[in-house]
C-alpha cells in the first residue's frame, strides 16, 4: 500500500461537540482511486470523521475542529478555498436518500446550475451522470417526474448521480445502503466498484460483509480513535488488535 | 385503574363530537336560512341605499378585499423572512429565545390592543390618518406572529438531510434555503398564510379606530381614505344602526357573505395541502 498516492488525509484531527470530544487525534490517509471503508460500533465517530472532509460541521456552532485536513496538498479548512468549492470537489452521499423535491432531471441539473456550469453543457452531463449510476434504463422516459416517486434504491442511485455529475475528486458515502433492501444494496455496491476507477471513495458502513465486498482498505474506529487500519483482507482475517478481532467477530457493536 | 367499558368510552367521544357539530350546525343553519333570501347579484354588486335599509354591500366587500391584500403584502414577506432568520440562521442564544417567546406571546394579545396600537402608531404618529393603509398595516401586525410561528413550524419539519442535500452539491446556505428548503416548506407556509389572512379578514376590533367607516358611497380605492369592511359593516348594522330591526336581513346577508369569503380562503388552504400530498 505504501506506493499509493494519498488523495485525502487528516493528521492530528481532534473534534469536540460542545465539551464532548468525539474524535481523538486521528491521522489517516485515503488512497486515490480506492475504496476505503470506515467501520466501528455506533457512536464511534465514523460519520463525524467523514463529515469533516466536506466541512459539513461548518454550520454547527458547537463544533470545534483541530488538526490538518488535506485534499492532495491543499488545506480543506484554509481560507483560500471556499466551503462550496470543497463540497464540489468532495461530494457526499447520505445515509437516507435525500433527493430534492424536484424532478429527476432537476435533481442533477441543480448542482450544475449553482456551480455555474453553462446551460448548454448541462443536458449531456445530466445524461452521462445518470448512465454512470446505472439508472438510465429505468428513468430515461420519466426525467420530468418528481424524484420522490422513485424507489428507495433508485433515489439513492440518483443521489450518487447528483454527486457524480459535479465530477468530484472524492465521494464520501455515509452508510448509503442502510435503508435499502439487499438487491438495491448489491446494485449500489456494484456501482461503487465501478466508480472507484475515477473517484476516491470513503464509505462508512455497519455491514461487515459490505466492507469486505467493496473496500480495498478498511479502518476500524472505536470511541473516537482509529484502532486499526490496513488492507481490507488483512484487517478482517488477520486483525492485529484484540478490539478489532472482537468487533468483526461480533462480540460487540 | 378500573377499565372503562369500551362502548362507554366510544360514547363519550361521540357525544363530544356530536355536541360540537350540533352547535356548528345551528349557527350555520341560522345564518344560511336568514341570510340566503337576501343574497342576490344586486346585493353583492351595489352599494347601500336609503340609509342602508336597502341596496347591497359592494363597498364593504371591496374594502375587505383591499384590506386583506394590504395585510398580505405587509405581513407575508416580513413574516417569512423573520421565520427563516429565526429558524435557519439565528444561533440558539438567550436573545433568540426571548424573541421567539415574545412572538408567541404577541399572538395571544387581544386584537383590540392592536387596534389601539395602530391608532397610536400609524394613524397619529406616522400621520397616515384613518385609512385603509393604516388598518391594513394594523392587521398586518396582528397577522405577523401567526405567520412567523406557522412558517417556523413548516421549516422545522424539513429534515436536516434536505438542507445537507443542497449543501452537499456546493450550494451556499442561502441557496439551499431559497432553492430547496423554502419550496419544500411552501405548502405548510401557504396554509398558515391563508388561514391567518382569513382570520384577519374577519377581524373587527383592529380596524375600528384605524380606518373602517360607517358608510362610503362606492369604493374609493385610494390607500389614504377610509373604507367599509364586511365585519365592521355587520357590527354596525347589528348594534349601531337606528333601525336595527329593519336592516336585520341585510346584516344576515353580510354575515353569510363574510362566511363565504372566509370559507373560500380556507378551501384554498385545503386545496394547497391536498395538491402537495398528491405530489409526494
Amino acid at each position: 500500500m505504501s506506493e499509493e498516492k494519498i488523495k485525502l488525509s487528516c493528521s492530528g484531527l481532534n473534534l469536540w461537540f460542545g465539551k464532548k470530544q468525539v474524535l481523538k487525534n486521528i491521522s489517516i490517509g485515503f488512497p486515490e482511486n480506492k475504496v476505503t471503508a470506515l467501520i466501528g460500533p455506533s457512536g464511534c465517530g465514523k460519520s463525524t470523521l467523514l463529515r469533516c472532509f466536506n466541512r459539513m460541521h461548518d454550520l454547527n456552532p458547537d463544533t470545534r475542529i483541530e488538526g490538518k485536513l488535506l485534499l492532495d496538498s491543499e488545506d480543506l479548512y484554509n481560507r483560500a478555498i471556499s466551503v462550496t468549492q470543497v463540497r464540489k470537489r468532495v461530494g457526499m452521499v447520505f445515509q437516507k436518500a435525500n433527493p430534492f423535491p424536484k424532478s429527476i432531471y432537476e435533481n442533477i441539473n441543480y448542482g450544475l446550475k449553482i456551480n455555474g456550469i453553462p446551460s448548454a453543457e448541462r443536458p449531456a452531463i445530466v445524461e452521462s451522470a445518470i448512465k454512470e449510476s446505472f439508472l438510465w434504463e429505468e428513468v430515461r422516459d420519466e426525467l420530468k417526474k418528481p424524484a420522490t416517486r422513485l424507489s428507495g434504491g433508485q433515489q439513492q442511485r440518483l443521489c450518487i448521480a447528483r454527486t457524480v455529475a459535479l465530477r468530484p475528486e472524492v465521494i464520501l458515502m455515509d452508510e448509503p445502503c442502510s435503508a435499502l433492501d439487499p438487491i438495491s444494496t448489491l446494485k449500489i455496491e456494484e456501482l461503487i466498484r465501478k466508480l472507484k476507477e475515477h473517484y476516491t471513495i470513503v464509505i462508512v458502513t455497519h455491514n461487515m460483509q459490505q466492507a469486505q465486498r467493496v473496500a480495498d482498505k478498511t479502518v476500524f474506529m472505536y470511541l473516537g480513535e482509529v484502532i486499526e487500519e490496513g488492507v481490507t483482507d488483512s484487517v478482517f482475517n488477520r486483525p492485529e488488535k484484540e478490539l478489532t478481532r472482537n468487533y468483526i467477530s461480533g462480540y460487540f457493536g | 385503574m378500573k377499565k372503562l367499558n369500551p362502548i362507554f368510552e366510544w360514547f363519550i367521544l361521540l357525544f363530544c363530537t356530536g355536541t360540537v357539530c350540533f352547535f356548528l350546525g345551528v349557527i350555520l343553519y341560522d345564518l344560511v336560512s336568514k341570510g340566503w333570501p337576501v343574497l342576490s347579484w344586486a346585493f353583492v354588486s351595489k352599494g347601500p341605499t336609503a340609509g342602508m335599509t336597502q341596496g347591497g354591500i359592494l363597498p364593504a366587500i371591496f374594502g375587505t378585499v383591499m384590506l386583506t391584500l394590504i395585510t398580505a403584502v405587509f405581513s407575508v414577506p416580513f413574516g417569512i423572512c423573520c421565520a427563516v432568520y429565526l429558524n435557519e440562521y439565528a444561533k440558539d442564544t438567550w436573545l433568540t429565545r426571548l424573541i421567539r417567546a415574545s412572538i408567541r406571546n404577541l399572538s395571544g394579545v387581544p386584537s383590540i390592543i392592536y387596534g389601539l396600537f395602530g391608532l397610536a402608531l400609524f394613524v397619529q404618529s406616522m400621520g397616515m390618518g384613518t385609512s385603509v393603509l393604516s388598518a391594513g398595516l394594523t392587521l398586518g401586525l396582528l397577522s405577523l406572529p401567526y405567520i412567523i410561528t406557522t412558517t417556523e413550524e413548516a421549516l422545522r419539519r424539513i429534515p436536516a438531510s434536505t438542507r445537507e442535500a443542497a449543501l452537499g452539491v456546493g450550494a451556499t446556505q442561502f441557496e439551499s434555503i431559497r432553492d430547496v428548503v423554502l419550496p419544500s416548506a411552501l405548502p405548510g407556509i401557504l396554509t398558515g398564510v391563508v388561514l391567518t389572512l382569513s382570520r384577519a379578514a374577519g377581524e373587527t376590533a383592529p380596524i375600528l379606530f384605524t380606518g373602517a367607516a360607517f358608510f362610503i358611497a362606492g369604493g374609493s380605492g385610494y390607500l389614504n381614505q377610509e373604507f367599509m369592511a364586511l365585519p365592521y359593516h355587520l357590527y354596525m348594522l347589528s348594534t349601531q344602526h337606528q333601525a336595527i330591526e329593519q336592516v336585520r336581513p341585510i346584516a344576515y346577508g353580510t354575515a353569510l357573505v363574510l362566511l363565504i369569503v372566509v370559507f373560500f380562503l380556507n378551501l384554498t388552504a385545503f386545496y394547497i395541502r391536498y395538491k402537495h400530498r398528491n405530489n409526494e
